[in-house]
């Protein structure tokens, strides 16, 4: 029976090995805005956090993880380079009876540095592995940077590109996008309607009602028409993306893979550069790139903020990650209202080690 | 009496769900007056009556102080986390029919489908610095709704009633309501979303998962079963 004591000095022993990596401790508050949260995450976060009413601060979120408040306090005042630590809990609602805790301790460490990105995404990924070596777990990584750079570099309009990037983390979603963009879907019955309508203008004047205005509708049934008229994303790039979102290889054969398609899209190529100094850096980390798994698509359905690397450590079944984390610099941005700084950080859950550890032994 | 059964206590709904068990040859009625909310059940030995109002009846179904209920499938599964797991789903009853939808102006020429809300939901945050607005008092099933459409951007505001009218009193951009002729939205200047069908509700008996069935309880729901023609596993 694993103990809130073992717990609790498993996390100690964490706390102490980030601490000695050369992290400042850091405390965050227990009650978030609602606001800051709900801006970031969409309206799924309510279904996943536990609201509060302040009579005075409003809408309240009982902590569903500690990057944001690292984040906001490091954005008022951090200095540079910076490596943060915390442990602390946090809470998340579960809507499904199972195992699922609605309430855990977190211990985690954050990165702020601009010089060497890869560098430090292999230096904190090392000391993850480091830490939870014994434990024979099995790790994930990806780069949600890679599948970014190919969006980014389709011949279609900008409008698709952003409808695509803005789906990201909702592969369902994306794919959608995606089968529709380059033709692959049938065009619904609805939209075949409503552009025969828009075209010759034969819509019901229904009276506006609302905040939405007539220029925003009419700005939305342009973009539509142009869209119809805009042909679908030529078959081989699009076959390179749906080759993208599948991609999973060992780590050294998924860099000799995408260097292969990136002289058929060669947006990738600065992406590419950095996933294949990132090996070199883990490699001189001690960690085999031929034997490390990579999933292009890995994180793309967790939170909605990693843009870069990607990982998480697993344990035997499908129960939640003992730890996982990524790089986060658009987040940054986000909150450092218009400053921002390259940032990747990662969780461990110690109950999870504990109640590994109490298995083996 | 071993077995307890919630049926809603007043209106069509009540009435429809004496009709719908007379109909299968159990008798059930309003003891006393016209006031008191208690009632006998004739056919089947060993059922209590409970009259509760139909929105009580998932809590009371779900802390097991009543075996069976009926109540609409939309407050079930609105109102009960994991309802699977809670309740039984034992026999739609036929009544008391009522879709919740999805609804924008009828002025949105742009906008059809989910698919189309989420892209005017994008634009919109970008123009007006906040996520559309959605009013509903649905906020569990909507939000699963949308979630496994993958629709971002958007907010749901809390609407106890007249729903419809939030629309025009700027409160909210677009509306999930229940609606069952259309009668009120198009009166009110609103259109339904093609593929925007959250949920089709209808009346239905439901058994509680939690509730103590004891061998007594479990005779009295197999003769109840076998009169009504409905399998009930719990």
């Amino acid at each position: 029976m694993t103990t809130r004591a073992a717990i609790r000095a498993e996390a100690e022993r964490i706390f102490a090995a980030f601490k000695a990596a050369g992290a400042v401790a850091v405390e965050a508050d227990t009650l978030l805005s609602a606001e800051i949260l709900l801006d970031l995450y969409g309206e799924d976060i309510r279904a996943r956090a536990y609201v509060t009413q302040d009579p005075l601060h409003g809408e309240m979120m009982l902590r569903p993880d500690f990057t944001v408040p690292v984040v906001q306090a490091h954005m008022q005042g951090g200095a540079e380079p910076a490596r943060y630590c915390y442990m602390g809990e946090v809470y998340r609602k579960q809507d499904h009876l199972g195992p699922h805790a609605s309430e855990y301790l977190q211990v985690g460490f954050e990165m702020f540095d601009r010089a060497a990105p890869e560098a430090a995404d292999a230096e904190l990924f090392s000391l993850f592995n480091g830490l939870l070596s014994p434990l024979g777990l099995r790790p994930a990584t990806g780069d949600i940077g890679i599948l970014m750079a190919a969006v980014n570099g389709l011949s279609t309009t900008p409008r698709r590109k952003a409808a695509l990037l803005r789906h990201i983390w909702r592969p369902a979603r994306f794919r959608k996008l995606l089968d529709r963009f380059s033709g692959r879907a049938v065009v619904p019955e609805a939209r075949l309607g409503l552009l025969d309508r828009l075209r010759t203008g034969d819509a019901d004047p229904a009276p506006m009602i609302g905040l939405r205005s007539e220029a925003e509708i009419a700005a939305r049934v342009s973009a539509l028409v142009e869209d119809a008229g805009t042909p679908p994303i030529a078959a081989p790039e699009a076959a390179l993306l749906y080759d993208l979102l599948t991609l999973q290889a060992p780590a050294r054969a998924a860099l000799s893979h995408l260097r292969g398609i990136t002289p058929m899209l060669p947006a990738i190529e600065p992406a590419v550069d950095r996933f294949a100094s990132r090996l070199g850096a883990l490699e001189r980390h001690g960690i085999n790139p031929s034997e490390l798994p990579f999933v292009a698509s890995h994180g793309r359905s967790s939170m909605e903020y990693y843009d870069g690397f990607v990982f998480s450590f697993h344990g035997a079944g499908d129960g939640p990650p003992v730890a996982s984390g990524g790089r986060y610099d658009a987040l940054t941005a986000v909150l450092g209202q218009g400053r921002s700084i390259p940032a990747v950080g990662g969780i461990i859950r110690p109950a999870l080690v504990t109640a590994l550890r109490e298995a083996m032994t | 009496m071993s077995l307890k059964i919630g049926v809603p206590s007043k209106g069509r709904l009540m009435e429809k769900t004496f009709d719908w068990f007379g109909a299968r040859g159990v008798k059930m009625a309003r003891s006393g007056s016209e006031r008191e909310y208690s009632g006998g059940v004739d056919g089947v030995q060993g059922i209590e009556l409970v009259l509760l109002s139909a929105s009580e009846i998932p809590r009371e179904l779900s802390a097991g102080r009543i075996h069976l209920g009926v109540t609409g499938s939309d407050l079930i599964r609105d109102k009960l986390a994991d309802w699977r797991s809670q309740v039984v789903e034992v026999a739609p009853l036929g009544f008391g029919h009522a879709d919740l939808i999805i609804a924008v102006p009828s002025a949105w020429i742009d906008v059809e489908t989910v698919d189309d809300l989420d892209a005017a939901a994008a634009a919109f945050r970008r123009e007006h610095g906040f996520r559309l607005r959605i009013a509903t008092k649905y906020h569990r099933l909507v939000r699963e709704f949308l979630t496994a459409q993958g629709v971002a951007d958007y907010q749901l505001v809390d609407s106890q009633g007249a729903t419809e009218g939030t629309v025009k009193n700027l409160t909210a951009e677009a509306i999930a309501d229940i609606t069952s002729s259309g009668e009120t939205l198009r009166a009110n200047h609103l259109k339904i979303l093609s593929d925007g069908l959250v949920h089709a509700s209808q009346a239905t008996l439901f058994a509680a998962r939690g509730a103590g069935w004891d061998a007594e309880a479990r005779t009295v729901l197999a003769q109840l079963a076998a009169r009504l023609g409905v399998q009930a596993e719990v």
